[in-house]
């Protein structure tokens, strides 16, 4: 009942074409177009507004762009289950009535089909995805007994449980300490293992240059997209962040931006 | 001594009903008020409970009082306002507890002036506001007993989908899950649970069973099966205890429920209080 398309091998896993979305006449994308293929690991970097959140939505099938399309392996977002939308922390009640295992098990829903219980091989599932994010043995704490790291974790093993091939995380790195940052960033190495596509918004511009294979830049439109050295140049961060914008020679050569207020206004717009 | 006690009041068969009826209404308020607090819909349980008063109003009117066909009044009603007030929340032309509170009140004002026209209005009228499970006949426990099932059944059957749909939306929309359908099924819910409760409760008092078991339960448990088990346990208990009470002190049966349940919410917060965790 629930639906799933199978994917066109042939087909980038994601193709945005020439997207644009407008909330109560103000412009949230503008023209935005790319591509990915399978296994890629995409950082998406820009300022508050500039619209990471809005273009999540609209690759999920959450939101329906104003014109444009986009195609998952060859086929709109909403015929597929595969596609993954971590939220960021703020956004959950962390006080919810469940379990590290019970959240992802809802990453299950859709595959158990409606009116099915979860049996041994959904359990598995989710065991095998908390190993894999390691946190196994925290599988029957309340949810808010996690920390920031752990809750990342969590929402990664339910993309996991999911099977999603396309990971769409929103500003996962945000609120972390340094080495649970570290940690999730390798975390993300070993999901490329498992041909998993991720995209990352975040703020922060190092972590984005030493961890991806490409940036890309956004405020409204795409400013750059790319090899990360040629991406951060002071030219595009300044076309980007505008006066907000602060070069600071950071390690490796690769220029830092001092941007660190992280109240994301987007968020309230999409429901 | 306690015994007998407990069972004098047994002896009336109106008793016996009101028991059965307090108990299933509370078991099923339990249930879908479980997800009435987790998502925050209090306010709107309290709305639709109050709308249907002129739907009752309009089938008090046409049969000249008939107890036993108000039930297909409000529960036609009740669905009706559920899903139009559902309907309505999504517009955005104000915001939608402003839009709720201005339906609500005037539905409710038109339900009163609808009564008003019967002379012996304010005798009735009690009975819709505040209920009287002692005045429940064979025929409405049956049909308490058979769409309480029926509430009961899609909760269960649903449980992973509207468990997904009330911890994360954006996750039941990617899983692709039927949103709005399952949204719209959970209104339906509520609102066939405020026709099933009518009788015991009343409108006035509806919200009281929706919300304060579950709170109760809420405070006392992190896990949702316990919380709809615990829940239920303090309905159930609520309306017992409360029957007594109304017949030993002579105080109105839904008040007494109402007040028993909010009991054992203040007494489990403050045992919350004094030792957390």
């Amino acid at each position: 009942m629930y639906p799933h398309s199978n994917h066109q091998t042939d087909k980038p896993i994601l193709d945005v074409r020439h997207v644009s979305v407008r909330y109560a006449g103000r412009t949230a994308l503008e023209n935005v177009a790319f591509h990915l293929h399978v296994g890629e690991r995409i950082a998406v970097v820009g300022p508050n507004g500039a619209g990471k959140s809005t273009l999540f939505k609209v690759i999920s099938g959450v939101l329906q762009p104003d014109s444009g399309e986009v195609t998952i392996s060859g086929s709109r977002p909403t015929v597929h289950s595969c596609i993954a939308y971590i939220p960021q922390r703020s956004q959950v009640d962390w006080n919810f009535p469940v379990s590290v295992a019970d959240v992802v098990m809802m990453g299950r829903s859709a595959k158990l089909g409606p009116l099915n219980w979860p049996k041994k091989r959904d359990w598995d599932f989710v065991n095998h995805a908390l190993e894999t994010v390691e946190i196994g043995g925290l599988s029957n704490r309340q949810i808010s007994q996690l920390s920031g790291g752990q809750q990342q974790r969590m929402f990664i093993a339910r993309a996991l449980a999911q099977e999603a091939e396309l990971m769409l995380m929103d500003e996962p790195l945000t609120g972390l300490d340094t080495p649970a940052q570290e940690g999730l960033l390798d975390l993300l190495d070993t999901l490329r293992e498992q041909k998993v596509t991720v995209m990352v918004a975040t703020h922060d511009l190092e972590q984005a240059a030493k961890h991806f294979d490409r940036i890309m830049l956004l405020n409204k439109k795409i400013v750059a997209f790319g090899d990360p050295l040629r991406v951060l140049h002071s030219e595009n961060l300044l076309s980007a962040y505008g006066g907000r914008f602060r070069a600071v020679e950071g390690k490796g050569g690769v220029l830092t931006v001092d941007d660190s207020c992280c109240d994301e206004g987007e968020h309230d717009h999409v429901h | 001594m306690f015994i007998n006690w407990l069972v004098a009041p047994l002896h009336y068969e109106f008793m016996q009903r009101g028991m059965i009826a307090a108990v299933l209404v509370g078991i099923v308020c339990a249930m879908v008020g479980t997800y009435v607090v987790l998502r925050g819909m209090a306010f709107f349980g309290d709305a639709l409970a109050h709308t249907i008063l002129p739907g009752i109003a309009i089938g008090y009117l046409i049969t000249g009082g008939a107890r036993d066909t108000l039930f297909w009044w409000a529960l036609g009603t009740a669905v009706l306002a559920a899903l139009g007030i559902g309907a309505i929340s999504k517009q955005a032309a104000v915001k939608e507890d402003t839009a709720i509170g201005i339906i609500f009140a005037g539905m409710f004002a038109l339900g009163i002036a609808l009564i008003s026209t019967v002379r012996s209005y304010a005798v009735d009228l009690s009975h819709f506001l505040f209920g009287d499970v002692l005045g429940v006949s064979a025929q409405s426990l049956w049909l308490i007993i058979i769409f309480g099932s029926v509430i009961l059944l899609t909760i269960g059957a649903f449980y992973k989908e509207f468990l997904t749909l009330s911890f994360d939306p954006v996750l039941a929309a990617t899983l692709r899950l039927p949103v709005n359908l399952l949204n719209n099924l959970l209104l339906c819910l509520i609102a066939v649970t405020v026709a099933v409760s009518l009788q015991t409760v009343g409108v006035a008092l509806m919200v009281a069973m929706l919300v304060t078991p579950a709170a109760t339960a809420y405070l006392l448990t992190k896990r949702l099966p316990m919380m709809m088990a615990l829940s239920a346990l303090f309905a159930s208990l609520s309306g017992v205890i409360g029957l007594y009470l109304s017949y030993y002190l002579s105080i109105a049966s839904g008040a007494a429920i109402v007040l028993t349940a909010t009991a054992f919410f203040v007494i489990s917060f403050l045992v919350k209080r004094i030792k957390p965790g």
